[in-house]
């Protein structure tokens, strides 16, 4: 973890306690999750209990405590999506990386999320991909989307 | 940027964007909101921009990335102006197709206009489309007039104008009484009468109060909120700054879903836009009203939608709701 980034997402924020939640979400953004030494730098420096810090992280489903995949998986399962069909999705891309919702696959590679509506429900079933958005999904769809991220992070691998 | 020292300077930027903008003889509004993004609308726009500066038509033709248009499912779109030209399902093969037949020989590209799929019937103009003539669109139909990462866009179709009159010509009292008459009501679901809830904040003990704007919007389906947020951000900025000013608030937030990752975005650039132009800050377009905001993202709890709960979660603390026995503005 590099200090220096926490130094700069603490700037003008120090003893302010009520900063507490973007702080964190600055944390999360950065490192992908809030790792614990995060945590306890945070509540020295805002000024709030350790045990406080830790309610906040577990409370917003936004905060992870354990490092995420490289790439996430976000399932959309709003009304509009699951409606079309987004439990199959899911079961899709949890039976392809044998993972159970917020899980990170063993070689770091894989986290699946879900989430309640991203506001394009016209185009649901909606995934997203590390920020990218795909639309009218189907198990077919994310089996291959799924094998070719695999495929393109193997060859990176293998390239290092 | 210049700062904006009172109502004047703002009228003359006015006048001055509205006069660089009639050098345009086409325009080309596209939209970029969340729902076309999905369905790759940035490699259009791109591809649009790049072929307008290729044939040297960036001088007379203005490319337009705008917000959301409310018809997401035939995304990527794009409305043409003058002629109100609707063009759905653009891919960025038909990009040059767009430029050669339609800009420079007026010629429709049927193959792009709206078909509607009971009745077969193809739609030439936006307003022809049975989706958008079933609509009233008040706030909304302001969105494929501005970009919205341009607070120039905005200024140009008037905007910031409430402000000026607010600020020159209209006490606290005056503006409740206007919102009253005008029988403004709640968004978030309950439809409490706007004017009550500003008139007992205003009454309301305490020095400091704030403005929050609640755009949490948990409910799955509904996207008014990202829409007006993501498309027309300054719009919503300048109600703020009214309210705040009637109430006699400071400081306000503008609580959003970290899960509309455009949306804060652009209400980031629109502070900040704004904040140059001296139209948040200290002393605003030379009156005696400071006001700021502050965005604040929402964590992924459904329940912080809620007024008590998100004040807590504003707070930095878990978004629990309180019993209401105070209510929020006391
Ligand atoms: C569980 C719950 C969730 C809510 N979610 C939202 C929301 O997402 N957006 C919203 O504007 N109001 C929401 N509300 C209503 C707010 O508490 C509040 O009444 C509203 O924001 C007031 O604004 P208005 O005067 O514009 O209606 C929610 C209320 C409850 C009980
Ligand atoms: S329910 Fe999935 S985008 Fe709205
Ligand atoms: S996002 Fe383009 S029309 Fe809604």
């Amino acid at each position: 973890m590099s200090t220096a980034t926490l130094e700069s997402i603490l700037e003008g924020r120090r003893s302010q306690p009520q900063q507490l939640i973007e702080v964190l979400q600055d944390v999360q953004e950065s490192y992908g999750y809030v790792p614990e030494d995060a945590m306890r730098s945070v509540s020295k420096n805002l000024g709030v209990p350790l045990m406080e810090v830790y309610r906040i992280a577990n409370f917003y489903k936004t905060f992870s405590l354990k490092p995420r995949g490289k790439n996430v998986i976000t399932i959309c399962m709003g009304t509009a999506c699951h409606v079309r069909g987004a439990h199959l999705l899911l079961d899709q891309v949890l039976g392809q990386l044998g993972l159970v919702p917020g899980a990170t696959t063993e070689d770091g590679q894989f986290t699946v999320e879900r989430v309640n509506c991203l506001g394009a429900c016209a185009l649901g079933p909606v995934v997203v991909h590390n920020g990218d958005y795909h639309h009218h999904m189907t198990p077919n769809k994310l089996r291959k989307l799924i094998a070719s991220i695999r495929s393109t992070s193997m060859e990176e691998i293998a390239h290092a | 940027m210049p700062k904006l020292n009172n109502a004047n300077d703002l009228e003359s930027l006015r006048s001055e964007l509205q006069r660089a903008r009639k050098n345009f003889r086409t325009t080309l509004t596209l939209c970029g909101g969340t729902g076309c993004q999905a369905s790759q609308s940035r490699s259009v726009i791109d591809a649009l921009k790049k072929e307008v500066n290729k044939q040297g038509l960036d001088k007379s033709v203005y490319v337009r990335t705008s917000g959301c248009h409310g018809f997401c499912e035939q995304g990527p779109l794009m409305v043409i102006e003058p002629g109100n030209i609707f063009y759905c399902h653009i891919t960025p093969e038909d990009v040059s197709e767009i430029i050669t037949q339609t800009l420079l020989n007026n010629v429709i590209i049927e193959k792009l206009l709206y078909t509607d799929p009971i009745t077969g019937k193809k739609s030439q103009t936006e307003a022809e489309i049975p989706f958008y003539k079933a609509q009233d669109r008040q706030l909304l139909s302001q969105n494929r007039l501005v970009d919205p990462c341009s607070i120039e866009d905005f200024i140009a179709i008037g905007g910031y104008s409430a402000l000026t009159k607010v600020l020159a010509k209209m006490t606290p009292e005056k503006i409740i009484n206007e919102i009253k008459e005008s029988g403004l009501r709640g968004r978030g679901g309950g439809g409490f009468p706007t004017s009550r809830k500003w008139a007992d904040c205003k009454a309301a003990h305490g020095d400091e109060k704030y403005v929050i704007c609640n755009a949490d919007e948990g409910d799955p389906g509904a996207y008014m909120d990202r829409s007006i947020l993501e498309g027309n951000p300054h719009l919503v900025l300048e109600g703020i700054l009214i309210g705040a000013f009637a109430i006699g608030a400071a400081q306000g937030y503008i609580y959003v879903r970290k899960e509309y990752p455009l949306a804060v975005e652009h209400a980031r650039i629109a502070i900040k836009q704004a904040r140059e132009y001296g139209l948040l800050g200290e002393k605003i377009l030379g009156s005696k009203f400071s006001f700021d905001v502050e965005i604040a993202r929402g964590g992924g709890a459904f329940v912080c939608g809620e007024s008590t709960a998100l004040m807590a979660s504003l707070e930095g603390k878990v978004g629990e709701p309180r019993p209401k026995d105070v209510h929020t503005v006391e």
